[in-house]
Order: structure tokens, then C-alpha cells, then sequence
């Protein structure tokens, strides 16, 4: 990645009221007939208006999957979901149909990793914004279209009233993020959440949207939750950094706070495992030894402990204890807490 | 998008006249075709004569020529049979299978969608494989065994329906009303079966397909009512199930010579039956040529609409 910094609001524009509040949340995909594989194990996230949280963590660590449970996105029929979702006071799980769909775009939107495929190939990218905004706010058609203008100038979109008539395969890759980020915001959501916005795209123009990003948050207060693996790309954009591994966070505080002292295993792994500037000439990039556990059947304790050079008999035998070790910076870890 | 059109239009020249070629071929590849005219016992001397007459003694690019030539301008050659015009008949017969297609097609694609939509989006639930179920035995049931249960069950035991025919007056008394539509029925069902379950399981792999792509979750995450979502889905769908169902209906053109025999429908597969079994070249040559002709035409059809409905084919 990148090092150029983008400028971040101080952590004191968080106001105390959490408006995304997920307490104990277990997702769990029925893939087979007796096969469950649990994403998602225990999740707690709190953010206060106005904070950029990155979550950061290998595929498969359940990222991406707590995303999706925040608007409900994830396949309805092969789902089980418990625990408490609270977004923006409304209370997810428990949303009727209709009020779902009022929920999502309209309260919390998402934008994808690859908008190649997360818009439709045979609509108009102008007409996806014009649909949206006309869904959420009863507009007519001529306002809602100044709005999707209004919006692709924001995200500084070059001619944006020629674009507006594109499809999806007539812009380049970073035009079209750019596209998916003026739908997102389209309707003025209070929370915005980002699935790897950046990693299908050139290093070039991730460092674009990032910086486009970083300013709308700052601009309208949003509330951002940053799905990455990139740890650069965290502390990029991110006043809090939450680590995930097997379905679970295992260490999150302050971004400053993380990267200078992580007590987590895993994260100390990645931190080292970053293709850093400084890297020595001729040195071999560091790796994580083993792979993600299996979902479908986790050992009992710490998931991590196959991979852990730090491993003893007593994190194998019950789950680690979570602790808050400086204020904020809150690790699972055995030999980070007792 | 005229642009494309007229380069499409292009491309069909070629195609259309690869098409006459072999048509013109198909006299010379069924032996002499003086043997269908003349008497086993007439003199060399009198064969010579018909050769000339007929331009047989001529070399075959020049016969193909003067055969292209007159075809062009609508003379298609008279029936060895009856001697009337072949386009003449045919002009009579087209307009009864183009009925029959037409009407097999829709119905084939009203059901098909139906059932496809429903099967791809409730994929691997009962519906689904009902549905599927259905849609492998449209394809693989011989439609002229079908006709005839159908005739037995229909216009036999239940008599609901006419068996054979077109109605009082045949093709020339046709109206478009219910006396004379009900004769439609039975052969257009019947005819509709095999489009139905192609188009069915079309439906069925293009709608799950597209449910499976990332932009419908976007469109869910965006807040669409679950009708706007299926609205993209079906705009997405369009262009492939567009190109199978006007495949279908070419098809349908040239493939019901089994179902308007078994229904006596006076259309041009009766006629092909018919100048089958006579050996009545010109009048054969006639009718496959025009059938080749709707389908290249209906491939043309195919390809502008997929382009208009398809933005991403629009580029060249």
C-alpha cells in the first residue's frame, strides 16, 4: 500500500450513544445437511457518530459476514443469526419486510468490493442512483436525477452528466467505485459500510478512493465500518481498529494504540507480515504459518492456537479471556490478560 | 445502433446465399432430376428434349444462376404435381404455420418463463424440480405421439375440441374467432411443448444464475422492493432467453411437419410432407428455401433485439 496519510477527525467527534450497537452476535451457515459452518462467533462492536472502524482480518475470518448481518444481506434461508444488532436505533433483527428495505440504503449502505459486479451490467449507472433515490425519498425522476449529478460531481466524477448515461462497462474500474459511492450515499445514510472498497482496484486509484472517502465521512459525519485485510490501508482510514480471526474480534482499540502495541498473537503476525517501504532488500516477506481453522468445526479454546508460536497446553483447554489491557484496547488473549 | 444494424444486414447476405446454394444442391443430390418427370420408357431422344427444356444440360453454376435469377424475382419453379406456381401455394401455406408457430411460441414462452422464473428463483425446493421435471419431459416427448393422445383425449373422449383441421372452408374461410380458433388449439399446445421445456430450463439456469451475482445483493442493500430487484433480474435475463425463443420459433417454422400432418393443418410442413412423398423437387426446393429464409431473417430479429435490450453487445 500506499503511505501517504489522510487527514483524520479526533476521536472526540464520537458522540456517546453508540449508533451501531452489536452485542453477542453468532452467524451460522447451513451448508450441509449436517454441516454448520459458525462465521461468526460472539461479535461485540460499538461505534459512536462520526467513527471510522476498520475491521480488519485474513478471508474467511468472518468480516465480511458481520457486514452483512448489520442490514440482514446475508442468505436468508441458510442463516441463523442471534444476538442484538442496533443500528442507528433501529433494531435490525427484528425488522419487518418492508421496514427492512426502508432500513437498508436509507439508514445503513453498503459499497463493494468489486462494483464491476456490484452494479447491474444492463442499467444505467445514473438510473441505479435515479431508482434508489426515488425508492427511499419519493422524488420525482428530474430530482432525483439533479441529485445523482450533485452526487457524481461530489465524488468528482469527470462530465458527470455524460457519465450519468454510461453502463457499468463503459467506466473504469475507479470511475465505477466512485459511481458506487454516490449510490451509497445517495440517500443519506447515517452509517456506511465498506466491504474491501479498495482491493479489487489499482494501487493507484485505492489510494483515490480512499482519500474521496475519507473526506465524505469527514463532510457528513458518517458512521464507517472498513472491511480490509490490508492493516495499511486500516490506519489509513480508521480511528479504531477491530482484528477478527475465526469469527471473533481478538484485539481492537485505538488505530495508534494497535500498531504500536499489539498484544494479540495474530496481530502482531500481521503487523509483521505487512510488505512495508522499509522492508530490508532481499529479506522474505514474513507469513502467518497454517491456515484459518475450519469453520465447520472449531476446536475447543483458541482458534488461533494451531497457528501461535506462543501457544501453551492451557489455550487449548477454554476459551481465552478477554481483557482491557489500556483503556479502549481490549485483547482475547491469555498471555495478554492473566 | 443503425450502424449495427446495417452491418448485421450485411453479414446475412452471405449466410442467405450459402442457403440458396445448397438449396439449388438438393435437386442434383437426389439423383437426376428428370427421373421425377419423365416416363421409364420414353426415348433418349425425348429425355434430351426435357433436358434442355428444364436448362438440366446446362453446367450447374449457370444453372444456379438462372435458378437464382428467376427465385429472386418470385419465381420459384411450378409443382411437378399439379403444376401450379410453387409460390403460389406456398403463399397460401405460410401464413397458417406462421399462425400456428406464433401462437405455439407464445405459449411455450408464457409457461416457460413462468415455470423457469419460479423453478430458478425457489431453486431446489419442490417447484424447482417439478418444474425442471417438466421441462426435461417437453423436450423429450415425441410431439406427434403427443398430438394423438391429446386428439384422443380432447376431440374424442371429452370432444371439447376439434381434432383435424382448420374449420369450415379450410384455409381460405379462416376467421380470427372462436369457432374457427378452436381448431387452433390442439396443434399449437401441442407444438408448444418442446419450446416450453427448452425455454423453461433456460429460464431456470439464467434466473439463479443472475440471483448468484453480487449486484442483486447490491440492489437489496440499496433498499429495492423485492419487485424492483426481480425487475433487474428479468431485464437480465432478456437477452439470453430472447435468443433461445426466437430460435425456437424458427424452429417451430420449419419443424412442424410431424404436428401439421397428424393435425391435417395446411400449413408449409403439410406441404413438405406432402412434396416428400411425390418427389415434387421444385416444390420442395421452394419451401425450404423459404423456411431457410425465416430463420435467417428471425436470427437477424434475434440479434438487433439482444442488442437493444443488452447494452454490453452494443460496443462494436
Amino acid at each position: 500500500m500506499t503511505t501517504a496519510t489522510i487527514a483524520k477527525p479526533t476521536a472526540s467527534t464520537a458522540s456517546s450513544t453508540p449508533i451501531v450497537d452489536v452485542k453477542d452476535l453468532n452467524v451460522a451457515f447451513r451448508t450441509g445437511k449436517s454441516t454448520t459452518v459458525r462465521a461468526v462467533n460472539g461479535v461485540d462492536l460499538s461505534l459512536g457518530r462520526g467513527e471510522v472502524l476498520a475491521l480488519l482480518g485474513e478471508s474467511g475470518s468472518g468480516k465480511s459476514v458481520t457486514l452483512r448481518a448489520l442490514i440482514r444481506l446475508n442468505p436468508g434461508h441458510i442463516t441463523t443469526v442471534t444476538g442484538r444488532i442496533v443500528v442507528g436505533g433501529i433494531d435490525v433483527n427484528t425488522l419487518a419486510p418492508q421496514a427492512l428495505q426502508d432500513f437498508r440504503g436509507g439508514v445503513a449502505s453498503m459499497i463493494f468490493q468489486d462494483p464491476g459486479l456490484a452494479l447491474d451490467p444492463v442499467y444505467r449507472v445514473g438510473d441505479q442512483i435515479v431508482e434508489t433515490v426515488m425508492r427511499h425519498k419519493g422524488v420525482p425522476r428530474a430530482e432525483a436525477r439533479k441529485r445523482a449529478l450533485e452526487l457524481f460531481e461530489r465524488v468528482r466524477i469527470p462530465s458527470p452528466e455524460r457519465r450519468l448515461d454510461a453502463y457499468p462497462h463503459e467506466l473504469s474500474g475507479g470511475m465505477r467505485q466512485r459511481a458506487m459511492i454516490a449510490l451509497a450515499l445517495s440517500c443519506d445514510p447515517e452509517v456506511l459500510l465498506a466491504d474491501e472498497p479498495t482491493t479489487a482496484l489499482d494501487a493507484t486509484v485505492q489510494i483515490q478512493i480512499l482519500l474521496i472517502l475519507r473526506e465524505l465521512q469527514r463532510d457528513l459525519g458518517l458512521t464507517v465500518i472498513f472491511v480490509t485485510h490490508d492493516i495499511g490501508v486500516a490506519v489509513q482510514v480508521a480511528d479504531r481498529i477491530a482484528v477478527m480471526y475465526a469469527g471473533r474480534i481478538v484485539e481492537t482499540g485505538p488505530v495508534e494504540e494497535v500498531i504500536a502495541r499489539a498484544r494479540h498473537p495474530y496481530t502482531l503476525g500481521l503487523l509483521s507480515t505487512r510488505a512495508h517501504g522499509g522492508r530490508l532488500e532481499g529479506k522474505r516477506l514474513a507469513t502467518i504459518p497454517g491456515n484459518p481453522p475450519d469453520l465447520s468445526s472449531l476446536p475447543p479454546g483458541c482458534p488461533f492456537a494451531p497457528r501461535c508460536g506462543y501457544a501453551e497446553p492451557r489455550c487449548r483447554e477454554a476459551d481465552p479471556p478477554v481483557g482491557e489491557i489500556s483503556p479502549g484496547h481490549v485483547v482475547r488473549c491469555i498471555r495478554a490478560v492473566a | 445502433m443503425l450502424r449495427y444494424i446495417l452491418i448485421r444486414l450485411l453479414y446475412t447476405i452471405p449466410i442467405a446465399l450459402g442457403v440458396t446454394i445448397f438449396v439449388f444442391a438438393l435437386i442434383h443430390l437426389s439423383g437426376d432430376p428428370l427421373n421425377a418427370v419423365v416416363a421409364p420408357d420414353a426415348t433418349a431422344e425425348m429425355v434430351a428434349k426435357l433436358r434442355a427444356a428444364y436448362g438440366f444440360d446446362k453446367p450447374l453454376p449457370v444453372q444456379y444462376l438462372i435458378w437464382l435469377g428467376k427465385a429472386l424475382q418470385g419465381d420459384l419453379g411450378n409443382s411437378i404435381v399439379n403444376s401450379r406456381p410453387v409460390l403460389d401455394t406456398l403463399l397460401a401455406a405460410v401464413p397458417n404455420t406462421l399462425m400456428l408457430a406464433i401462437f405455439a411460441t407464445m405459449i411455450g414462452f408464457a409457461f416457460g418463463c413462468l415455470l423457469g422464473g419460479l423453478a430458478g428463483y425457489y431453486q431446489g425446493s419442490i417447484i424447482d424440480k417439478l418444474a425442471t421435471g417438466f421441462g426435461i419431459a417437453g423436450v423429450s416427448v415425441p410431439h406427434y405421439w403427443l398430438g394423438m393422445v391429446l386428439v384422443i383425449v380432447f376431440a374424442v373422449n371429452l370432444q371439447w375440441l376439434p381434432a383435424t383441421g382448420m374449420g369450415a372452408g379450410g384455409s381460405d374461410a379462416w376467421k380470427w374467432d372462436w369457432e374457427h380458433i378452436r381448431f387452433l388449439i390442439l396443434p399449437a399446445v401441442t407444438l408448444s411443448v418442446i419450446p416450453c421445456g427448452i425455454i423453461t430450463r433456460t429460464v431456470r439456469s439464467t434466473v439463479a444464475e443472475i440471483l448468484s451475482q453480487e449486484f442483486v445483493q447490491a440492489l437489496r442493500a440499496k433498499g429495492l422492493l423485492h419487485g424492483q430487484v426481480m425487475r433487474h433480474v428479468a431485464r437480465n435475463a432478456a437477452p439470453t432467453v430472447l435468443a433461445v425463443m426466437g430460435l425456437q420459433l424458427g424452429y417451430l417454422l420449419g419443424g412442424s411437419i410431424l404436428v401439421e400432418t397428424v393435425f391435417n393443418w395446411p400449413g408449409t410442413g403439410y406441404l413438405l410432407n406432402d412434396a416428400i412423398f411425390r418427389r415434387d423437387i421444385p416444390m420442395l426446393q421452394g419451401t425450404i428455401l423459404l423456411l431457410a429464409m425465416f430463420f435467417v431473417a428471425l436470427n437477424l430479429a434475434v440479434d438487433i433485439l439482444q442488442t437493444w435490450v443488452d447494452p454490453r453487445m452494443r460496443r462494436s
